[in-house]
């Protein structure tokens, strides 16, 4: 097909514009259908298809009911210690405070959470967890559907979008941000997949809720759909990312294939050995053992198999076990994981153990955004908003995570900043928010990156140049690293970043081409990439998840911050975290054990 | 030893009619899933187009027909479906192709949608959630892990025959969690809607939904379960009794 341009470009009205049909853009646009405006959801794949549909073990929310005297404030002060005290206190505050009423929605809106003997949320225990501040000794928090509580929670959202009429838009697949002279964004440019249709989708607000990027590393959890097209498109866009540097490693990935195994496998008393038959957390966390932070297990797990305590044959991997909880207790509270090893690992867990390694699982940083979901960007220090740019879920950096993320936390973020980023457009929207019209040549520049593919003759091939950039993201940036070794990935992706800018798309036809839609996630893939390498170098500490052989302690001097990604310079800077929450006094650094 | 894989192929943009494409392999050492075969034959012709997202079969998007039968690519390991070295990989069948293994599940997205599939109660939310016990939630197992891949309805004959009006087994199903919802309150009016001679009662029994359901689920069973209260209230069973008997 011939280029497309501003003159003959197809433009559709909205609103408010969510990009992402997973969790927190579903609870974004529920909250958005019932207010009347014109809104829609676009979505690369059918919304129920989304990596929410993914998570296991459950939602973290103190509801009161595995404990009548559970306090969100205890689950503050833990995601406060997990985040390794670079969470934002205004926002963890938020979230915990506004949970229960978030998830007292989801379950009247019809999601079928298994269930007490009294009749209420059944809530199981997950790491990072305690009573009365960390003093109480393990907590029960995290409400669960089996261990199929993404699925529950996403299908949940989809029925009550269909409920409320929202405007879907299927497979449709966005390719960059239009901004405006004033640097406000205006919509995105999309493309229907099936039909190859592209369109200018002009918005007052638009919302990224596109998820994570796990993609980025040749072992993850991540679905393949996990390619952080929102990010890509903010990054190109000149807009900053926040905290690239913190990607949760999830302690238990299936060794080979890299599909998750929940943490309530530990919860419900499952535990980790190495080839000696140890229970070896015992030794790293002596009080929390198997339900220390994540950072800390897979760390302790890395650490067992470099000093040569690894399971198997080239001893590269741990043992799950969960036999001794018998075949009653993993039916009802683990059907899906027995599914799950059993296809993916040929392991029984009745029987036998699942063997597991750390796998990359969670993007913490992200487009920083308020707890309204506004996205930021700074000039001459201070944070400005974006006009007309929102980003929620773990496309966004609000940040409840900071460093680390406690399981079972990220469902919560989603349906709480869905929720509120709904909330506050509605109003944002009716009191007369909204940006000026792009000129045409805002049009065009937004167009540049669809044409270029469509128009290359020759070029590299979309996934010789993946396997490279996840190889170099895998060797250099993994669970731990070192400057020397992180300077090498950072030359790599330099390389690298040629070929991305030189793509060879081969076939060019319209009808669902997913060549097209490969090449273009690739992209996007890059943009995050490279984030992720240049702020994991230019932090010179450990803190959460960012662990540094050659700068092992953390610097509460110096790095006691948010740090945030500069794209167009690709530098980095640093910004404040909040010690301000409302409710409570802020809970001060101290020495995280578990 | 070589694998032969045949894949179907259609793109309207340049295809009269649709065609079956070889695809010689080496048969890799490890058992790899169907999703990975396709990946790599993907690598070699990136035209191939077909849906996946999550590869671990939860997400429901790479259903198709893999050696005659339904199943989730993502799932499927080449052990399991290889006759002899050959393998044949098809759209699910019964609905429009748009594109090689992708087909426009828009009727079958109209059936679930039809059945209302989301939870109705009439009475104002208490502050808390509403309470179930787990008996009560126990009676949504079986039902409520439906991924809607469509393995089920596109495999079903009374699918085939009337996809605009005969809802299907991943419906009826998604209906009848509904229905043994102890927290919905439109049992009545779910039921009203399925007692035309067709949205449930063209089942026949025929069970391939339940033999190539990846997640395990019992469609059939659903549908009994529905017909058994349907017919409880005579004046709802009299005229699909009679239409069943004529055809």
């Amino acid at each position: 097909m011939g280029d497309v341009n501003s003159t003959n470009l197809k433009v559709l009205n909205f609103d408010a514009l969510i990009v992402g049909g997973g969790g927190s853009g579903m609870r974004a646009s529920l909250e958005l259908a019932k207010s009347g405006l014109n809104t829609a959801v676009i979505s690369k794949v059918f919304p129920t298809r989304s990596h929410t549909v993914s998570a296991q073990g459950g939602i973290t929310c103190a509801i009161q009911s595995a404990d009548p005297n559970d306090d969100w404030r205890w689950h503050m002060y833990d995601t406060v210690k997990g985040s390794d005290y670079i969470g934002d206190q205004d926002a963890i505050e938020y979230m915990c405070s506004e949970g229960p009423k978030a998830v007292f929605e989801l379950e009247h809106m019809g999601l079928p959470f298994s269930r007490t003997e009294n009749g209420r949320i059944y809530q199981r225990p997950f790491g990072g967890q305690s009573k009365d501040f960390g003093k109480g000794g393990q907590a029960a928090r995290t409400c669960a559907a089996a261990d199929r509580t993404g699925h529950a929670l996403l299908h949940t959202l989809y029925q009550n979008n269909v409920k409320e009429g929202t405007n879907f838009l299927n497979e449709w697949f966005a390719v960059d941000l239009v901004t405006n002279a004033n640097n406000a964004v205006c919509g995105v440019i999309a493309f229907s997949i099936e039909s190859g249709e592209i369109a200018f989708l002009r918005a007052q607000a638009t919302v990224l809720a596109t998820g994570g990027a796990g993609r980025i590393y040749a072992s993850t959890t991540n679905a393949l759909i996990n390619t952080g097209d929102g990010l890509g498109m903010a990054l190109r866009a000149g807009f900053p990312a926040q905290d690239m540097e913190m990607w949760q490693f999830h302690p238990t990935g299936i060794y080979g294939a890299g599909s998750l195994v929940t943490e309530g496998c530990r919860g419900e008393g499952g535990y980790l050995v190495n080839s000696e038959g140890e229970r070896f957390m015992e030794r790293y966390a002596p009080t929390a053992k198997d339900l220390a932070g994540r950072d800390v297990v897979a760390r302790s797990m890395v650490l067992e198999i470099i000093e040569g305590r690894g399971c198997g044959e080239n001893k590269d991997h741990v043992f799950l076990k969960l036999d001794h909880l018998g075949k009653d207790v993993l039916d009802a509270k683990l059907p899906g994981i027995c599914e799950l090893s059993k296809t993916f690992a040929h392991v029984d867990p009745v029987y036998e153990p699942i063997p597991v390694v750390p796998t990359c699982h969670y993007m913490m940083g992200g487009t920083p955004t308020n707890i309204h979901g506004q996205a930021f960007s700074q000039s001459n220090g201070e944070d400005q908003v974006v006009q007309g740019l929102f980003s929620v879920g773990e496309a966004a950096c609000v940040s409840v995570h900071g460093a680390n993320r406690l399981g079972g936390n990220s469902l919560l973020d989603l349906v709480v900043f869905g929720r509120a980023a709904g909330k506050f457009i509605h109003e944002d929207i009716q009191s007369g928010g909204g940006c000026d019209d792009p000129s045409s040549e805002d049009i065009d520049r937004a167009l540049t990156r669809f044409n270029k593919l469509n128009d290359s003759a020759s070029g590299y091939e979309v996934a010789e140049v993946k396997r490279e950039l996840q190889e170099v993201m895998q060797n250099y940036f993994g669970v731990f690293r070192r400057g020397e070794f992180m300077e090498k990935g950072v030359q790599s992706l330099n390389e690298i970043r040629e070929k991305i800018n030189n793509l060879h798309l081969k076939d060019k036809s319209n009808s669902f081409n997913t060549n097209r839609v490969e090449a273009l996630e690739l992209q996007n893939l890059f943009e995050v990439a490279e984030a992720t390498a240049i702020s994991a170098l230019e932090r010179p500490e450990s803190r959460g998840a960012h662990a540094r052989d050659d700068f092992p302690e953390r610097d509460d001097e110096n790095w006691l911050c948010h740090s945030l990604y500069n794209p167009i310079q690709k530098s980095l800077g640093k910004r404040g975290v909040n010690f301000k929450p409302s409710q409570v006094e802020a809970f001060p650094p101290k020495i995280r054990t578990y | 030893m070589q694998l032969e894989i045949n894949i179907y192929r259609f793109n309207a943009e340049t295809d009269a009619f649709p065609y079956m494409q070889t695809f010689n392999f080496a048969k890799p050492e490890r058992d790899i899933m169907v999703l990975e075969l396709l990946n790599l034959l993907k690598e070699q012709d990136p035209t191939i187009s077909y849906r996946r997202s999550c590869r671990e079969g939860v997400c429901g998007s790479d259903g198709m027909n893999i050696n005659g039968k339904n199943g989730l690519a993502c799932i499927t390991p080449l052990s399991q479906v290889l006759k002899g070295n050959k393998l044949d990989l098809r759209p699910l069948p019964g609905l429009p192709v748009i594109r090689d293994l992708v087909v426009d599940m828009e009727e079958f997205y109209a059936q679930y949608e039809k059945i209302k599939p989301f939870l109705q109660n009439d009475s104002t939310p208490p502050e808390i959630e509403r309470l179930q016990s787990p008996e009560d939630r126990d009676k949504l197992d079986g039902l409520y892990e439906c991924i809607l891949c469509a393995c089920c309805s596109t495999s079903c004959p009374s699918f085939w025959w009337n996809p605009d009006k005969f809802v299907g087994p991943a419906a009826l199903l998604q209906a009848y969690r509904f229905i043994a919802d102890t927290r919905d309150s439109r049992t009545e009016e779910r039921l009203e809607a399925l007692s035309d001679p067709f949205s449930v009662y063209r089942c026949h029994g025929i069970m391939n939904c339940v033999s190539v359901c990846p997640k395990g689920l019992n469609p059939n069973k659903a549908i009994g379960n529905i017909k058994s209260m349907l017919l409880k209230d005579s004046t709802k069973a009299v005229e699909p009794i009679r239409v069943i008997e004529q055809a």
